[in-house]
């Protein structure tokens, strides 16, 4: 954790409510998000047990397993989830604009500018917590390699139509979640603490309802009580709350249950399910634990959608429309492919692909880090104490020009500042000009300031552009780390990997993994 | 910092009775810890999982005293008001068995064939078979007179043994602890191997790593103790090539048994367990001696609930908190998660403002400064010394955040 956000907790200590830790909101957030609160099994990661689904607040759709070892059962849920879901991930599809790109030709070599389809908004998944993205990971993991009986006759136990495809779809979903600064998979609680302080730890903000009650209490009462009182008040003895008796009050936001609720009212409306004799009490058993179950997920679901409200009160950051474009391009991108009949995803990457994939995510890594910074002051101010951006007034602007056959203009401008960067000897620093950057190059510290030779963005002419060379009295920002981080060389194609990482894949290895075999103790 | 734990053992000759290899506790120290306990109260056991959350936190004095005398901390918390916040659900449980079970029906067959498949070096069982010894005793004591006797027995046979549920004893701080790997495998040329069983699924040969560093620690006690018992049976000698002897016995490799993807199948991966082993094995030696511990406590202090009939505390609530409060603790928000009195010792932290209360990583940067009050003290410019670079990070961080959040400087 930095000091800043170290400081921030303990103000919100102080204050008994969440502080500020972003002034404008770093995420994309949809119009029209969907969310999906999910519950599994304890014991049988992976095994669903229910969930919320859906894109209208207050009209969530109901999805439960009344009898998680049944394989029926557990397709019915998969059927009726991929019919909540597909037609939503689905339905950015079609609305397209054009983009120009640049592509090799094959032909020439040259690199030539074609026009390419880019969807103009995607779908977006909220889910309460990290344990819900994980959940839907391992959704996509256990469907993906399901076969249809359409698509394969044969197959012992065929799946639902589209629960394949849906698989495919979560896991695209999944995986994009794991790049820095992504949008279209989320989880609330990392959503809320990206944004907001609390008293308490990390840990305890995994917490939707504690985190919440910090950040938003309810009138009267301080965030911190409000946080304790979330996260353990149970009902009391059963003489005043009947079968509630000993349970959360406000239930875990998934996608574990309360083992109390798993113990003293699941377990007994299981029993009586799989030992119902007739059609009616297996409807009369099943409508129970359709009840149980939702009075489970409900006050997640509410929550889930709370946090929603807080986070469209920030006013989004200037660069989340560029990551939300590089999401569009990832949802095009999978679009195609399955368009285009390709194999779902590998359970795992080759070489290349893993190698790309971590490459990807390490400069989306810079790039999140820097745009933030750019975006605001708080997170800037980070940067500052850290020693890598620095803040201050020009208080001389001398000309000067670069030495060689075609002098260029180098001016030399000191800035005064209360900050401590890391500059020494040919560090390069850069701040925003317009829509560009400037560059420029440490030279010394003196007794007045830091002195810098600007080294780019002032033309190409012999006289630097009106505007582009600071004057006396500004106040500039200027960062140590280049604002728009790129990627390190291109790797091969996966037919050239080279020996060092397992060679090219052999010839007729490039079919899709086979689905998992069946067997009489399947979970998913 | 000396090793108290490796002070004490090996013993000089191999001891002939059992009994004997138990650690050696003094009858006064037994009795203080039945008069702690409370003296009609039977001593919780110490289990694996406990200690390798002892060991993760060898500073909290709380828990090492409350663990080394047998307090059924979950009890505890109840009584004074400050329940625990995890439980096990019973499909957890249910499913828990089902798979162990399965992992070892057919006398262990497909345990056998997992390790075979996962270390090069160990060879099938022939025909002789897989040796099964019954290891079924009352008492604790006697369990381990019988793991003893199964394990001389194994080191010398020339073929595979699977002992399922022994039970080894490890002196933690000075006090026995009972443990029951899952199940130890000693192959025939020796070597024994720690076999973990858990029911969380290894997908695509990867699993949750919080949960396969849980199992790794666990692995961890209990390959620890089997090396002291192995030495003990062995006797001081050091190994020849080839027939390795006392703690050489134990593979540094476990082998963690899951099931596969969505299936009950199981798989086994090994699981590098020398890191663990090194850790186990210093914080243990840090633990404070609870001995020392126990001496410290003001006279009479007692953690006995004097359970009515229905097993419902009647002891004053004041009465406990007190005597709770007289052994200092160490919390972290990683308590919450593995000890039972976290929400206790949690609201008492917050209540005093210590640092630590919003993390362990905190106190790095913050220097002396140990409550949140004199941090925000601090910060402000009121409090502390201007020379401390914590004090002045602290002033300058305070400084850029007011004037971020005032709008004042843009950011570009």
């Amino acid at each position: 954790m930095s000091l800043m956000t170290t400081l921030a907790r303990m103000e919100a200590v102080a204050a008994g409510r969440a502080q500020p830790a972003a002034t404008v909101r770093h995420r994309h957030l949809s119009a029209r998000p969907m969310a999906l609160v999910p519950l599994t099994t304890a014991g049988e990661a992976g095994a669903p047990l229910g969930a919320l689904v859906g894109t209208d607040r207050d009209a969530p759709r109901l999805l439960v397993v009344p009898q998680p070892r049944d394989r029926d059962l557990r397709f019915a849920f998969l059927a009726g989830l991929a019919d909540a879901v597909l037609p939503y991930l689905e339905g950015y599809a079609d609305g397209v604009e054009t983009e120009e790109r640049k592509e090799t030709d094959p032909e020439t070599g040259k690199k030539v500018p074609v026009e390419v389809e880019l969807c103009a908004d995607a779908p977006q998944l909220l889910v309460p917590g990290a344990g819900g993205v994980e959940f839907v990971r391992l959704l996509g993991r256990s469907m993906r390699f399901r076969r249809t009986a359409e698509q394969d006759p044969q197959a012992p136990y065929p799946a639902p139509p589209h629960v394949p495809l849906l698989g495919r779809w979560l896991t695209h979903c999944a995986e994009r979640a794991r790049v820095p600064g992504s949008s279209m998979l989320l989880s609330m609680t990392d959503l809320l603490a990206r944004h907001w302080a609390t008293g308490q730890s990390g840990l305890e903000d995994q917490h939707l309802g504690a985190l919440l009650a910090w950040i938003d209490p309810p009138v009267g009462e301080s965030g911190a009580d409000a946080a304790l009182r979330v996260e353990l008040e149970r009902f009391p003895d059963a003489a005043s709350s009947g079968e509630q008796a000993g349970l959360l009050r406000h239930p875990p936001s998934g996608p574990a249950t309360d083992p109390v609720f798993d113990n003293r009212l699941l377990a007994p409306a299981m029993a009586r399910f799989d030992a119902a004799r007739s059609a009616v009490e297996r409807r009369d058993a099943e409508r129970r634990i359709r009840e149980l179950v939702a009075s489970q997920l409900e006050p997640a679901w509410q929550l889930l959608w709370r946090g929603v409200d807080l986070l469209r009160k920030l006013p989004e950051g200037g660069h989340v429309a560029d990551r939300w474009k590089r999401d569009r391009w990832s949802y095009t991108g999978h679009r195609d492919r399955v368009r285009a009949g390709e194999p779902p995803q590998p359970k795992r990457d080759d070489a290349v692909t893993a190698a790309q994939k971590l490459a990807s995510r390490e400069t989306a890594q810079a790039r999140l880090e820097a745009q933030e910074a750019l975006d605001d002051p708080l997170v800037m101010a980070a940067r500052r104490l850290a020693g890598e951006a620095f803040a201050g007034e020009v208080t001389e602007v001398v000309m000067a020009r670069s030495e060689g056959r075609r002098p260029m203009p180098r001016p030399l401008v000191t800035v005064r500042t209360d900050d401590r960067p890391h500059v020494n000897d040919g560090v390069r620093v850069f701040r925003v000009l317009g829509d560009k950057v400037q560059s420029a190059e440490f030279v010394a510290y003196e007794p007045d300031g830091i002195v810098l030779r600007l080294t780019g963005g002032m033309g190409q002419g012999k006289e630097p552009k009106p505007g582009s060379v600071p004057e006396e009295g500004d106040r500039l920002c200027w960062t140590l780390f280049e604002h728009a981080p790129r990627g390190g060389p291109a790797l091969p194609d996966p037919e050239a990997t080279p020996w060092t990482h397992g060679g090219p894949p052999p010839e007729g290895t490039l079919v899709a993994d086979a689905p998992d075999p069946p067997t009489d103790e399947d979970l998913l | 910092m000396n090793a108290s734990l490796d002070s004490r053992t090996p013993a000089p000759a191999p001891q002939a009775a059992p009994e004997a290899a138990l650690p050696r506790q003094t009858e006064a120290l037994r009795l203080r810890l039945a008069e702690l306990r409370g003296p009609e109260t039977a001593p919780y056991p110490l289990d694996a999982r406990a200690l390798a959350a002892l060991a993760a936190n060898p500073g909290c004095r709380r828990r090492a005293l409350l663990d080394g005398a047998g307090v059924d901390k979950a009890a505890l918390a109840r009584a004074i008001g400050s329940p625990a916040t995890f439980g096990q659900s019973q499909f957890a449980f249910v499913r828990g068995n089902a798979f162990e079970a399965r992992v070892g029906a057919d006398a262990g067959a497909e345990l056998v064939r997992l390790l075979v498949e996962t270390h090069r070096d160990v060879a099938a069982p022939g025909p002789e078979g897989v040796s099964v010894p019954d290891l079924t005793a009352t008492g604790q004591a006697a369990r381990a007179a019988r793991t003893r006797l199964a394990l001389t027995e194994a080191f010398t046979a020339d073929r595979w043994s699977l002992l399922f549920h022994p039970m080894v004893t490890l002196d933690v701080a000075g006090a026995p602890a009972h443990l029951e790997p899952d199940v130890v495998a000693v192959g025939p040329d020796g070597h024994c191997t720690v076999v973990e069983i858990k029911s969380f699924p290894v997908v695509d040969g990867s699993a949750d790593a919080a949960k396969v560093g849980a199992a790794a620690r666990q692995a961890a006690v209990y390959a620890l103790a089997l090396g002291r018992l192995a030495e003990r049976i062995d006797g001081p000698e050091p190994s020849h090539r080839g027939a390795p002897r006392g703690t050489d016995r134990i593979r540094p490799t476990a082998l963690l048994v899951c099931p596969r993807d969505f299936s009950n199948l199981p798989t086994g991966e090994p699981v590098d367990i020398r890191k663990q082993l090194a850790v186990t094995r210093r914080q243990l030696a840090r633990l404070t001696r609870i001995e020392e511990i126990a001496a410290s406590l003001p006279e009479g202090t007692t953690f006995d609930l004097r359970p009515a009939a229905d097993g419902t505390a009647t002891r004053p609530v004041d009465e406990l908190v007190h005597a709770v409060e007289s052994v200092g603790a160490s919390y972290s928000p990683e308590c919450l998660a593995a000890c039972e009195l976290a929400i206790h010792c949690r609201s008492r932290s917050r209540g005093s403002g210590a640092v630590e209360a919003l993390g362990r990583s905190v106190r790095g940067e913050l220097g002396g400064l140990t409550t949140v009050e004199s941090v925000l003290l601090a910060a402000a410019g009121t409090q502390g010394d201007e020379t401390d670079p914590a004090v002045s990070s602290l002033r300058r961080a305070a400084a850029l955040r007011a004037e971020a959040l005032a709008g004042e400087t843009p950011c570009h």
